[in-house]
């Protein structure tokens, strides 16, 4: 190969090549994700499919949070609105899961836009409070319709209705393909979106809002369709964890869910597609270890708040793109 | 029985509500008007307080009124020193991001309230108030015989209650005359105006914040030995008492100290006379979502001035 063909060819190539890496990259990471069902035991395989449909929780929240820069402290909101647009819905009409699961999605398309027409009239600190305080009042709605949502007790969905396309989602081997199909959407979804015009727009708006709004764009929409988006994928999420594991109760609803996913996006590195799958494993574990032998587990989560916030703020895979794989997204 | 002396018994209540919430709001709000953050684990320094006063109750003993004396001394001294540590080894070390200081203090609110879960138990514990006599309120009612007096049944309320209400007024009193007539209170609101002018003059503006956050601290301390004696000692009941004084912050109008004793009086009189009518969890709701609505629509708050 000649020296200026090289040089002809690297400028249109490179950015190409960076983003097919990544691409390539998660896709492996798919399939090796296929392959480990074949070879995990069974306690570690069912939490895997748990970790697959969080990490679709805390993927949604990475658009808002990690590519958008909006903190929300109120997506436990969008989960429940998932998992009771889809649960009640089972529990007291008799649906099936097709059409129930499209009306968690719907549920969620519908609390995101509403929510977030009415939360982006605020910005910063009074955003956190506000989706805060939206969130709870959720939750206590919640509570007050106890008598159809069973509160805190939260109601169970049978075996028998779990069935969908003849699958059995109950049985171990269909929920982990189920929850693998569900991350790689949601995964594969945010990698196209941070690609396409859209996304560097929403980035555009994280690094400098009046610079992108001084360029020409519509700052206010964009923010808005990044709720929506986001609150969506995480109404998914909570509708998929209600089918998959079969109960739907109040505590997905409290302020400690909407807190995890930022935990875990924090974790693993916000901004980066896959740094919410590595931050929720890496939870995970580090509070199943922790429970086993003292039942003040949200200690554990504390700590690495305040540790992360100090130490770490990129994040571990914003770490690892730091040192080693600047291509990764 | 007439409604009336329900709506009276509601808003003795009320106003113990009330004092508590303000001495706690003002807590939040000046170290959201001096310091620009908001101090999520600022529920937990409140059950700290609680929880804290429960043990000096139990190590000193003796006559109730010894141990509570000590325990308002200590309690808010000991929280305060550690809302001090926390600033100066985490808050500090961030800079008062505001984004990174809302998630650091999540962080510190489960440290706060998993330790407590570990040492102090799941347990609610009583403190025995320093003094407790029933007063039963007098009615008056137009009879054939002209007007009589009579004592109904069940209006009554305690001494120690209406100390609380008293002892929060002078303390709030207090707080106003070192904000507006000391020093430091000069300090304070200089540093509140402008960080960086305030430094130029000389001013060491760490050492400000760190009183700041450890002064709020306190007095979130100080109002929970107050109703200590009325509940109980919990690890979750800092729970609350922070989305009420977010709230009484937010409709006061951030950072301003006499709009969060306004609101404060506001919400705890309607807290006490919503629950005459409502269930506790709708009464809730419609105040969540009154306060939500305040803020997007009226982001300066009811009293208070443009946004900084």
């Amino acid at each position: 190969m000649s020296v200026s063909e090289t040089n002809a060819t690297r400028p249109a190539a490179k950015p190409l090549t960076n983003v097919k890496k990544s691409l390539y990259f998660h896709v492996g990471l798919i399939g090796v994700l296929f392959l480990l069902q074949f070879i995990l035991p069974a306690y570690h395989h069912g939490n895997l499919a748990r970790i697959m449909v969080l990490a679709s929780y805390a993927m949604g929240y990475n658009i808002l949070f990690g590519y958008t820069g909006l903190l929300s402290l109120g997506h436990a909101m969008f989960f429940a609105a998932g998992m009771y647009g889809m649960g009640l819905p089972m529990a007291h009409l008799g649906w099936t899961p097709e059409p129930a699961l499209v009306a968690g999605f719907v549920a969620g398309i519908v609390v995101s836009a509403s929510i977030g027409f009415l939360a982006l009239r605020t910005s910063g600190v009074s955003f956190m409070i506000v989706t805060l305080m939206f969130a709870q009042a959720g939750f206590l709605t919640i509570l007050y319709f106890g008598e159809w949502t069973r509160g805190d007790e939260g109601f169970v969905i049978q075996q028998a209705e779990r069935v969908m396309a003849g699958f059995d989602l109950s049985q171990p081997a269909n929920r982990y393909n189920a929850a693998l199909i569900l991350f790689s959407l949601c995964l594969i979804f945010t990698l196209k979106l941070v690609h396409s015009r859209f996304g560097r727009v929403m980035i555009a708006i994280r690094e400098n809002e009046e610079r992108t709004q001084m360029l020409g764009y519509d700052v206010h929409f964009h923010k808005w369709m990044a709720v929506i988006m986001s609150g969506t994928m995480a109404a998914l999420a909570g509708a998929a964890y209600a089918l998959l594991f079969g109960y739907a109760g109040a505590t997905f609803a409290s302020v400690q869910y909407s807190i995890f996913p930022l935990l875990w996006v924090l974790l693993g590195g916000a901004g980066t597609a896959l740094g919410p799958f590595i931050g929720t494993l890496f939870m995970f574990y580090l509070i199943d270890l922790s429970s086993s032998f003292t039942t003040a587990y949200m200690l554990i989560a504390g700590l690495a708040l305040v540790l992360l916030t100090l130490f770490l703020p990129q994040g571990l895979v914003g770490e690892l793109r730091r040192r080693v794989m600047p291509w990764l997204t | 029985m007439e409604l009336a002396p329900y709506l009276i018994l509601g808003s003795i209540e009320g106003l113990v509500t009330a004092a508590v919430l303000a001495l706690m709001a003002v807590g939040l709000s000046l170290v959201f008007g001096v310091m620009r953050v908001v101090n999520v684990a600022h529920g937990e320094f409140f059950m700290l307080g609680a929880v804290l006063a429960w043990f000096v109750a139990d190590m000193i003993g003796g006559h109730p009124a010894i141990s509570f004396i000590a325990a308002l001394f200590i309690a808010p001294m000991l929280v305060g020193s550690l809302a001090i540590v926390a600033d100066t080894t985490i808050l500090k070390r961030i800079n008062y991001d505001p984004e990174r200081t809302i998630v650091a203090t999540i962080g510190l609110l489960y440290i706060i309230q998993q330790v407590t879960l570990m040492t102090y138990g799941s347990n609610a514990r009583p403190v025995e108030p320093p003094f407790n006599q029933r007063i039963s309120i007098p009615w008056f009612e137009w009879t054939e015989s002209g007007l009589s007096m009579y004592w109904p049944w069940g209006l009554g309320t305690t001494t120690y209650k209406l100390a609380v209400i008293g002892f929060a007024i002078i303390l709030l009193l207090a707080i106003w005359l070192l904000m507006t007539r000391t020093r430091i209170g000069l300090i304070m609101r200089a540093t509140q105006l402008d960080r960086d002018v305030a430094q130029a003059y000389g001013i060491n503006v760490d050492r400000v914040y760190a009183m700041v956050f450890g002064l709020g601290a306190g007095l979130a301390a100080l109002a929970a030995v107050l109703i200590v004696p009325i509940q109980q000692a919990h690890y979750l009941m800092g729970h609350d008492p922070l989305l009420l004084s977010f709230i009484v912050v937010i409709i006061g109008g951030l950072g301003s100290l006499a709009g969060t004793v306004v609101a404060a009086v506001l919400i705890g009189l309607s807290d006490g006379l919503i629950s005459v009518f409502f269930t506790p969890t709708l009464a809730k709701i419609i105040a969540t979502l009154i306060v939500t609505f305040v803020l997007i629509f009226r982001p300066s708050g009811l009293l208070g001035k443009h946004r900084p």
